[in-house]
């Protein structure tokens, strides 16, 4: 019963959702106030039907319904209550759903705070949604039903895919399709823009608190990933350049640009038609990640069980919004007439600097990406881009892009002039140098790291720099706590943001020096990396709920001090027949210490034993740059979306 | 970029034609996407799949030294052909856990007299010998490829991968990973049968 409610849930939404799409796009263009005001509580109803049938989906999980064939598929009555629920999320179906449910939420959230907008174009941003999410209820209806039904139930399920039993990774869905989801929402106000032919500053204060929200969910969410991939795969790597995880970073790369050009739409009504080009492009790789990891076009550890005909579906799906986006724009785009002008050096030409860099580092990856499934398309060649290619042809560019992320912040609007830039920068710039050159004097073939620990300081600095130059620190320090209360939060965001990169580079550099050893171990010997003596105290089996595993357990010693003792396994999990390793991991602040247990074989364990540096700063970097986005997205003038006079302005659209 | 030009403008051509690239981009992208997703259901397209310059042509020339102490003999292409009867080619290590997953099924095809020739890929020696020790030896020859050098005339995309060989030296299968006893049922068996 339950799921049949959770199936019609979904097709009332899917109603709801085409009513929404007809009363916003209708009412505004014939200036309809009564179609228009039934927008918002249509969103409400859409948000309450979708939520009501993911409830009933997560339900069928946890009370393990073997006659729901998703659960079957996915889930087992043995696995603990929180991957009960995360399974519900961990597969096709269930994740569409959850996708649905947070777009729900988005339009829920415009329509319940939007209502200092325009209201047609609050309508349409409305519309626009709906037309999303009805494109997405009709995809997962037709192809891809959670709620099928299987007859006669098996006793038991299939149990959810080990490797995505873990904490990391049950959050992980969510906050990156709070990401994707987010940018909906800017997609939305762009094809509005686009319909109305005009983008001022209140739209710009509009789309940055959005494109900031996805932005730094985004951050966690692909954090998490690498995070989770780390500790989980037990290869010791952070980031493999796959198909996957570059379809994550792309919309991470054009949300970044946005969030950046849109400050300029917001204070200076410039860059209108590349902001608006934007925000569609953020959107599109979001969708373009969509299809390729569910489509099966390409092969990567992470994609979903996947088939051509839903592919297909994704694709129609992809030339609706994506097509229908950038048609409108070539129709319309050039209406839109900027008033800002500025000069090559100032604030806006080091944002625009900034948009160019990391759209070429966004178009190397999307290449990179797509060529080999292009290669076997076009050429009949196998080709694999592998990390050499991304790691060579993005380090280019992100040298200068962290060069202008230290100077931008300093420049005035309009025009700037070089000296006294230099003159609040020097030191930070000193910094960067002195610890380059001291890094190359100490290591220097590894030209990699020694240019990372540069990179690091000369952000860091700068955005200290950034920050004390505000509050007038040096000239006036008396006075610089109360003007350090007094300025705005989204300059200490965008400085907290900006310092968040420096740690993560820092993190990335130290990883750039880790060492790793192969070691054969029987019980009793022990075995050095990088100062510290690992022994290997005893092998045993462990009965965990739903796995049984051998667990080597090792102590560490510095100098003969012990250090601390770790225990790593090879977990099997009976219900799926699956071998996971759990990665052992010694966190300090300056270092981690990573252990995996390999085979076993003449008594002793093969141990893998990996001495990475800083590499905890490289998640504890992303947790600050999210830190910074939502410090941002706290400060006032961002809640207070339009000032009354910028409202009255775009007054013709209220009539 | 359009904000560096002061002042309302009159759309120009060349305007029009910039706003337009990005229709043009996605179209082609996404007819490319189209003839990819025809190709998966008619096999034309395949991400796992073989390079399709090896299949139906013969395996690359290469020539590996012996596994010591493994008391088998060592392996060359022209061992391929020389069993006078298909034989699959197996690329596996010790330090691979889906190896260990496959190798019950190696096994099981050596004992039925299925010719298996194993390549012990970026192993060392010892290594390679002790988990042989260990979990049994199905190879009838052995090679050793320490710094990985004919996997990429092989086209290897990791360990464990194995390939079907026929009597002419002909690649005529490829596996990527683990096989498994479907893989065996529906794939290995029939080929074996047809190529007998």
């Amino acid at each position: 019963m339950i799921p049949e409610i959770g199936h019609f849930a979904l097709a009332l939404a899917l109603a709801l959702s085409l009513a929404q799409v007809v009363t916003g796009l209708w009412g505004a263009h014939r200036a309809e106030a009564r179609l228009m005001s039934a927008t918002a509580p249509l969103a409400a109803g859409v948000l309450i039907a979708v939520a009501a049938s993911a409830g009933c989906l997560v339900w069928a999980y946890v009370v393990n319904d073997t006659t729901v064939l998703n659960v079957v598929q996915n889930s087992h009555s043995a696995k603990p209550l929180l991957y009960k629920i995360s399974g519900t999320w961990g597969n096709h179906e269930g994740s569409m759903v959850l996708w649905v449910l947070i777009l729900a939420l988005c339009g829920g959230a415009v329509a319940a705070f939007g209502n200092n907008l325009p209201s047609a174009l609050q309508a349409r941003v409305l519309a626009i949604l709906a037309l999303v999410s009805f494109g997405f209820l009709a995809f997962i209806l037709a192809t891809s039903n959670p709620f099928q039904r299987m007859w006669p139930p098996p006793p038991d399920g299939q149990g959810l895919n080990p490797i995505l039993q873990d904490p990391g990774l049950a959050f992980h869905p969510p906050l990156l399709y709070l990401g994707y989801v987010g940018f909906a929402v800017t997609y939305a106000f762009a094809v509005a823009a686009l319909i109305e032919g005009r983008v001022d500053a209140a739209w710009g204060r509009w789309v940055r608190p959005w494109a900031l929200a996805a932005w730094s969910f985004l951050t966690l969410g692909i954090a998490l990933g690498s995070w989770w991939a780390y500790y989980e795969l037990g290869w010791g790597g952070y980031w493999f350049w796959d198909p996957v995880e570059n379809a994550s970073l792309l919309p991470w790369l054009a949300g970044c640009a946005l969030l950046h050009s849109a400050i300029v739409v917001e204070k200076r009504e410039a860059l209108k038609t590349w902001t608006v080009f934007l925000a569609l492009v953020a959107f599109g790789m979001s969708l373009l990640g969509t299809f390729l990891v569910r489509s099966g076009v390409l092969t990567s550890v992470h994609a979903f069980a996947n088939d051509p005909a839903r592919g297909m579906v994704i694709l129609g799906l992809l030339a609706v919004f994506i097509g229908g986006g950038f048609a409108l724009f070539a129709w319309r785009a050039a209406a839109m007439v900027p008033t800002g002008v500025f000069a090559p050096l100032s604030r806006e030409g080091s944002l625009v600097l900034n948009n160019l860099l990391l759209c070429s580092i966004a178009a190397v990856v999307l290449v990179g990406t797509l060529y080999p499934m292009f290669a076997d398309l076009l050429l009949s060649e196998k080709i694999s881009v592998g990390p050499p290619f991304f790691n060579l042809a993005t380090l280019p560019l992100a040298v200068p892009l962290v060069l202008a992320m230290g100077f931008g912040p300093v420049l005035p609007w309009k025009r700037a002039r070089v000296f006294p830039a230099l003159q609040r920068l020097w030191w930070a710039a000193l910094a960067g140098l002195g610890v380059l050159l001291l890094c190359l004097a100490i290591a220097g073939e590894r030209i990699g790291p020694a240019l990372g620990f540069g990179a690091a300081a000369w952000i860091l600095f700068a955005a200290l720099a950034d920050i004390a130059d505000r509050i007038a620190l040096l000239s006036r320090p008396r006075a610089a706590w109360a003007r350090a209360k007094g300025l705005p939060r989204a300059a200490w965001g965008g400085a907290v943001a900006h310092a968040g990169l420096g740690v993560m580079i820092l993190g990335l550099a130290g990883m750039g020096l880790a060492t790793d050893r192969l070691a054969l171990l029987k019980p009793g010997e022990s075995t050095t990396l990088a100062g510290i003596e690992y022994r290997l105290v005893g092998l045993r089996d462990v009965q965990g709920p739903n796995w049984t595993a051998r667990r080597a357990t090792v102590e560490l010693r510095d100098a003969g001090r012990l250090v601390t003792t770790m225990e790593a396994d090879k977990r099997n999990f009976a219900v799926s027949r699956m071998t996971t390793t759990e990665a052992a991991i010694h966190t300090t602040l300056l270092r981690d210490l990573y252990l995996v247990m390999g085979e076993e074989r003449e008594g002793g364990a093969v141990l893998r034993i990996h001495d990475n540096p800083l590499a905890p700063w490289i998640w504890f970097g992303a947790a600050i740059m999210a830190l910074g986005g939502g410090l941002s997205l706290s400060d006032r003038r961002m809640r207070v979306s339009a000032p009354a006079a910028k409202l009255a302005r775009g007054g013709e659209a209220r009539a | 970029m359009s904000a560096t030009t002061p002042g309302a403008r009159p759309a120009a051509p060349r305007r029009r034609l910039l706003l337009l690239a990005p229709l043009g981009v996605a179209a082609a992208a996404g007819a490319g996407f189209f003839a990819m997703l025809r190709g998966l259901g008619t096999g034309s397209y395949d991400p796992k799949g073989v390079p399709s310059a090896l299949l139906g042509k013969p395996a690359p020339d290469f020539a590996l030294p012996p596994l010591e102490g493994a008391d088998r003999p060592a392996l060359a292409a022209a061992d391929l052909r020389a069993a006078g009867r298909p034989v699959l080619v197996n690329f596996f290590a010790s330090w691979c856990v889906p190896c260990v997953i496959e190798h019950p099924q190696l096994m099981k095809l050596s004992r039925e007299g299925v010719p298996v020739l194993g390549v012990a890929y970026k192993d060392k020696p010892a290594d390679a010998l002790g988990f042989l020790q260990k979990h049994g030896n199905p190879y009838q020859r052995l090679g050793v490829d320490l710094p990985g050098r004919i996997a990429i005339d092989w086209g290897l995309y990791g360990v464990p991968e194995t390939y079907l060989i026929d009597r002419g030296g002909i690649i005529r299968w490829r596996w990527a990973g683990p096989v498994t006893e479907e893989t065996v049922a529906q794939q290995l068996r029939p080929l074996l049968k047809t190529h007998a």
